[in-house]
């Protein structure tokens, strides 16, 4: 039986398909209408035509100016309909031509025929498969003028798709300052706002919503405009606070709510704006609750924690709006990804800034347990939310002392650090572990074994400079305080070489970590000894190249503490003694304008010259000659040194049977 | 009239704006009635413990005790407890001082919790606490709840009356829901304990920090959905044919005759009444609202015989009405009930007033001017003339008055050219007899509170010099005849063995009385039922229960379907109304 009808379904097919080619305008009308019959409400059927190679003649037909307006009509509404089926079959129509043929008809047909909104409906169908043809779509300003007015002019359902089609091509500065030129701001406006007290349809008001959301996001230019456009005697952020009200319909009011969010992270409303305080978060908290249904719950979630990231004033007025916390640990349980990440990223953003929000978060919520499972979830979105919410904890010594520490939370951070993850998810995920490296000396073995330093010094070789910052940052914290076979085993893997690479890195902070982690393997005196022992040459060389280099003061600084730390140490002050270079620049030094700088070499002179100490009397005999003694005095004398005198006391102290 | 409770935002906001001289409480709890259940307006100087102070108005709270220990608590709870009807309250205090240690307690308690404690430490007493944030739920211990709250800050208690919950506000943030089944009749309620703990409320005659009317439009779209979606039996879910039987049978029911059978025709809907018996109505009726009491009285005696003789009340409203009807000058006198047949001047005018009637309602020319503006638009023009459709015009009136000459139209100028002293003192003479025939009348019937003042209150306009003026010059206001023609028409059909009301006006007020019965068992929900315009059936006029309905520009018999829109709309709602209270009182029984 099944056999027969696809049989019969070929056969049948065969005879108007024909005649879709014929010249005759009437044969060719009633094919095209038999077509559109047979693919109406089924994929199989549509599927089949397309296969069929039937695409091209229906786009010529749909494209041919001077052919019966029918059968152009027909055949867009064809192509519409092949155009909902599946998302292989938009593809397939992509591929063929039939966007870029679609938008063609929009560029010369007049607005408010059959015809442009036929090629509307087909249009948006198309865009709503991802991926959208963006390209199809330039971003003329003829073009876009034409769709901005058909917004404004045309029927309810063309207004519809073209804002539908628009915020979905709406993806970059370009298209966002080409479309504010064309005015979409006021057609905006003129969509969002009520008929007398009726509110706008929701089939009116969402794609606009949307659509202003597109438009606004990160784009303080775009945002100002909407800012100060107005629709009768009302601005578009006070329709959009009309529509954050709670007896609008959820999508409504959440896409409101984002529209108000985005012009506010743009910078075109302050934090402290009412509609920003008393409109958009109250509206996301409220849609956070337990009532509301899970996808308006991710996607409030989510935007709250875009609207609080980084204004700790938001952070804390979230943290105590309707019982937020408790909502967010009710929306990490939901089954959905969207979900659970949303409910991260917003932990990540109220607990940012503030201490307390962080405790409340981990305390009265019990949430570490479900940041670990987040980080073991498939879905890598939500890992990656996890380790956000992770490293914004993180920044909490309290919590790391604890907390973290009762959970082990290293063990699936390392985990997925070491499975190759991308770059954002490095980059969150290393910057969490600089701060767990920071205090948590009891997981610093187990780390090690799962190889840290090995995964730290090969980010140090990464081309991102975030990624190499973290790296050698994570690294500056490990050696802090450490095992010698631990620094040891830093200063082996991650080589001189690389060391020196990064010396001359292109960012500064870079460097800074990296004198930073060399400060930190040079401290305690056997450490000192040992490693100089080793790697003395190298060492030294690192301080000059980045004394004679052309470094900021405070990268100098951190060189002439690595001097000043090797000052310290037994035999290591033989090496800086042995360094006639390294001590005419000592003098410099401290003769330099710069005050934190003499104060750093006064530091290094000071521990050389140190008594009580084996052969401090040639040391100081051969400081004396190389000018160290004078350079002192003249600091003494230096009224711009006030705050160094006991300390440059002390060290001129040191040289009793000199002086 | 017209406004049918739509749009009650505009209508909210444009109050606000001459908030003024309006009572806002009344704005913000419109469904509540104070006669019965009032609602909290300050603290109570006897409600409380004695280490509180109150001053400005009773609505500043400070502590006079010694503060030591938890022992020296003290609490004060508003004048009224929360009505059932106000559906969302809310009020809020401001922190004025948080005095040594900011021990203070905001929330609600039950009539008779002890007054030495602070709020939410008792079974039945529920608060939010300063010092610490937390919440006290009838207990000793409190829960983790919101923030903590000191010096400056504003605290606002809400309790949603339609879910039993109650949550608090801080600054004009929601803090989330921190109650929840509570009971009914809760007081507001603040609690302080150490010295210097200054608080000042504001029950809602200031307005609020946080915006309440966002969550009453939430309450009102709910209910509205509730009552959209209450599910009912198919036979009673046809609507169509349901609303086309209650706007026919109002129409028929108050003689709209040709709109109902314009009705009638567009809608194949049947009319049940004869059109002569609705017609005859529709002619008494319109006597009655035109003021001309005496000849409505002279038709219903020869149309409807027996039915006056019968209902002795009846006719002393219409007799009464009548009395008022000569003071302001639209009733001209003439034989009827047991007076003699008197000559008079023929003009409609009071025979008190000497000055102009500047001051006058609705000038008493205006039924002349709408009657050449609504000529009946269906019938033709002979039917029109034939039975009498058209009131007021001489030709149609005079048959029905033979002896009576026939009566120009009244000018609305009552210092006609006519002698003034000799009609005036002729005028109140017959006005007196008429009174003392009136008085005697009363005499007979029972002798209940509602006739005696009527009669007193109609008789009082003779003391004034220009009753329109006076204060009782409200019975000479031509809406005042609506009730009169309502009671005379009801009992008409009651006569003749009708429903004395019509279904629409029977659901509106059976609505009404479910609306109150949930306000007394505590559903709160009856606060967001909307029912069309309350005005019209709690003025003052003692009118009866049932709604006179007007056409909103003449109150005339327009004829046309058109007008059938405005009745529609409303219709649905009181249906909706209906069976959705029905609906609600069975849960609850």
């Amino acid at each position: 039986m099944q056999h027969l009808t696809i049989f019969m379904d070929i056969e049948s097919s065969r005879s108007y398909i024909d005649e879709l080619y014929s010249s005759d305008v009437t044969k060719v009308l009633e094919a095209l209408i038999t077509l559109k019959n047979s693919v109406i409400g089924s994929n199989r059927q549509k599927s089949s035509v397309i296969q069929q190679g039937i695409v091209p003649r229906l786009l010529q037909l749909m494209s041919e100016q001077n052919w019966d307006p029918n059968i152009r009509l027909e055949a867009t509404i064809t192509i519409g309909s092949l155009a909902k089926g599946t998302s292989e079959n938009v593809n397939a129509l992509v591929e063929q031509g039939a966007a870029v043929a679609l938008v063609e008809i929009l560029k010369e047909v007049p607005i408010g025929t059959k015809l442009a909104e036929a090629s509307l409906c087909a249009l948006r169908s198309i865009f709503l498969n991802p991926p959208a043809p963006i390209s199809a779509l330039p971003a003329e300003m003829r073009l876009l003028s034409r769709l901005t007015q058909i917004t404004r002019e045309g029927s309810p359902t063309a207004r519809a798709c073209v804002v539908r089609i628009l915020s979905i091509w709406c993806g970059g500065p370009i298209e966002q300052e080409a479309l504010c030129a064309a005015g979409a701001c006021n057609a905006i406006a003129a969509l969002l706002a009520p008929k007398g007290t009726t509110p706008p349809p929701i089939a009116r008001a969402l794609p606009a919503l949307d659509l202003l959301a597109a438009m606004c996001f990160e784009n303080a230019n775009v945002s100002q405009v909407a800012l100060n456009t107005r629709y009768g005697d009302k601005t578009i952020p006070e329709l959009l606070t009309l529509l954050v009200s709670r007896d609008k319909p959820l999508p409504v009011a959440m896409g409101a709510a984002r529209c108000i969010t985005f012009i506010h992270r743009a910078g075109a409303l302050p934090a402290d704006d009412s509609r920003v305080v008393f409109g958009a978060l109250p509206c996301l908290a409220r849609l956070c609750t337990k009532d509301m249904p899970e996808d308006i719950r991710a996607t409030a979630a989510e935007t709250l924690a875009y609207l609080a990231e980084v204004d700790t004033s938001l952070q804390r007025l979230a943290a105590i709006s309707n019982h937020l916390m408790s909502s967010l640990a009710d929306i990490v349980n939901c089954p959905s990804a969207a979900a659970k990440q949303g409910a991260f990223k917003c932990f990540a953003s109220l607990g940012a800034n503030d201490e307390d929000i962080r405790k409340r978060i981990i305390e009265t919520h019990g949430l570490m347990v479900h940041v670990v499972n987040g980080m073991n979830n498939p879905e890598p979105s939500v890992r990656l939310a996890a380790v956000r919410c992770l490293h914004s904890l993180s920044r909490s010594v309290q919590q790391l002392r604890t907390t973290f520490q009762d959970h082990s939370v290293w063990r699936p951070l390392m985990q997925l650090l070491s499975e190759s993850p991308g770059t954002e998810l490095l980059t969150v995920g290393s910057s969490t572990l600089c701060n767990l490296l920071l205090e948590f000396s009891p997981a610093k073995e187990p780390m090690l074994d799962q190889g840290a330093v090995e995964m730290l010094c090969n980010l140090t070789k990464r081309p991102e400079a975030a990624l190499r910052l973290n790296g050698i940052w994570a690294l500056m914290n490990m050696a802090f305080q450490a095992e010698q076979k631990v620094k040891q085993r830093i200063l082996c893997c991650l080589g001189t070489e690389q060391m020196f690479r990064l010396l001359g890195d292109s960012d500064t902070r870079v460097i800074m970590k990296t004198l930073g982690l060399l400060r930190n393997l040079l401290s305690t005196r056997q450490h000192i000894d040992a490693i100089m022992n080793e790697f003395s040459s190298q060492v030294m060389q690192a301080v000059i190249v980045v004394l004679e280099g052309s470094y900021p003061a405070e990268v100098k600084e951190q060189a002439l503490c690595i001097l000043g730390n090797i000052g310290d140490g037994e035999k290591a002050k033989d090496f800086i003694m042995a360094n006639e270079d390294v001590l005419r620049k000592l003098v410099d030094y401290l003769a330099h304008p710069e005050s934190k700088l003499q104060e750093a070499a006064l530091f290094v002179a000071g521990n050389l010259v140190w008594k009580g100490e084996a052969g401090c009397a040639a040391r100081q005999a051969r400081l004396a000659e190389l000018g160290v003694l004078r350079a002192l005095k003249l600091l003494r004398q230096r009224p711009d040194a006030a705050h160094l005198h006991d300390k440059v006391k002390t060290a001129l102290a040191q040289f009793n049977e000199l002086t | 009239m017209a406004a049918m409770g739509s749009g009650r935002g505009t209508m909210d906001s444009q109050n606000q704006v001459q908030s003024d001289n309006i009572d806002r409480l009344k704005l913000l709890y419109p469904n509540v009635n104070e006669d019965e259940t009032p609602l909290p307006r300050s603290w109570s100087t006897k409600d409380k413990f004695s280490y509180i102070g109150l001053s400005q108005n009773n609505l500043r709270v400070h502590y006079k005790g010694h503060g030591k220990t938890h022992k020296d608590a003290a609490s004060v709870r508003a004048t009224h407890p929360i009505p059932a009807a106000c559906g969302l309250y809310y009020f809020e205090v401001r922190i004025v001082s948080k005095g040594r240690d900011g021990y203070m307690g905001i929330g609600l308690s039950a009539h008779g919790v002890n007054m030495n404690r602070l709020p939410g430490w008792d079974k039945h007493s529920y608060g939010y606490h300063g010092d610490d944030g937390h919440s006290f739920c009838s207990s000793g211990t409190g829960q983790p709840y919101g923030p903590t709250f000191t010096t400056g800050d504003v605290i606002g208690c809400g309790v949603n009356l339609v879910d039993n919950t109650c949550f608090y506000t801080k600054n004009g943030h929601h803090l989330g829901i921190a109650f929840r089944g509570l009971p009914p009749n809760l007081y507001p309620t603040v609690g302080l304990q150490t010295p210097g703990e200054v608080v000042d409320a504001n029950f809602g005659q200031q307005p609020f920090v946080f915006d309440i009317e966002d969550m009453l439009r939430e309450l009102r779209a709910r209910t509205r959905l509730a009552i959209d979606e209450f599910p009912l039996p198919d036979e009673q879910g046809q609507w169509q044919q349901v609303l086309h039987r209650m706007v026919s049978t109002y129409l028929v029911h108050h003689g709209y005759c040709s709109t109902a059978q314009a009705f009638s025709r567009a809608t194949g809907e049947h009319i049940h009444e004869d059109i002569t018996s609705i017609k005859n109505r529709q002619r008494i009726s319109k006597l009655v609202m035109s003021g001309r009491i005496g000849e409505a009285i002279e038709s219903t005696r020869r149309l409807y015989p027996g039915l006056l003789e019968r209902d002795a009340d009846l006719l002393f409203l219409l007799k009464c009405r009548q009395f008022v009807e000569m003071v302001n000058g639209t009733d001209s006198e003439m034989c009827g009930g047991g007076g003699g047949c008197l000559s008079h001047n023929g003009v409609a005018t009071s025979v008190i007033s000497h000055t102009s009637r500047a001051h006058s309602p609705v000038p008493p020319d205006t039924h002349h001017t709408h009657n050449g503006l609504h000529t009946n638009g269906v019938t033709d023009i002979s039917e029109q003339k034939q039975n009498c459709d058209v009131d007021m015009t001489p030709e149609p009136v005079a048959p029905l008055n033979p002896c009576a000459a026939p009566t120009a139209p009244s000018t609305g100028a009552p210092n006609g050219a006519h002698d003034e002293g000799e009609g005036c003192r002729a005028s109140v003479e017959r006005m007196l007899a008429f009174g003392r025939e009136l008085y005697a009348m009363s005499q007979k019937l029972s002798q209940d509170h509602y006739h005696k003042s009527m009669l007193e209150d109609a008789f009082s306009l003779l003391a004034y010099s220009n009753p329109w003026d006076s204060p009782l010059g409200w019975q000479l206001e031509p809406v005042r005849r609506e009730a009169v023609c309502e009671a005379l028409n009801s009992a008409i059909l009651e006569f003749q063995g009708m429903q004395w009301v019509s279904p629409v006006e029977a659901c509106v007020s059976h609505s009404r009385e479910l609306l109150k019965r949930m306000a007394r068992a505590s559903l709160g929900a009856c606060a967001f039922a909307d029912l069309p315009d309350r005005a019209t059936s709690n003025d003052r006029s003692g009118a009866p229960r049932s709604l006179v309905l007007r056409d909103p520009k003449s109150g005339g018999d327009a004829g046309s379907v058109a007008q059938v829109g405005h009745t529609d709309t409303f219709a649905v709602k009181a249906i909706h109304s209906y069976y959705w209270g029905r609906g609600s009182c069975v849960a609850q029984s």
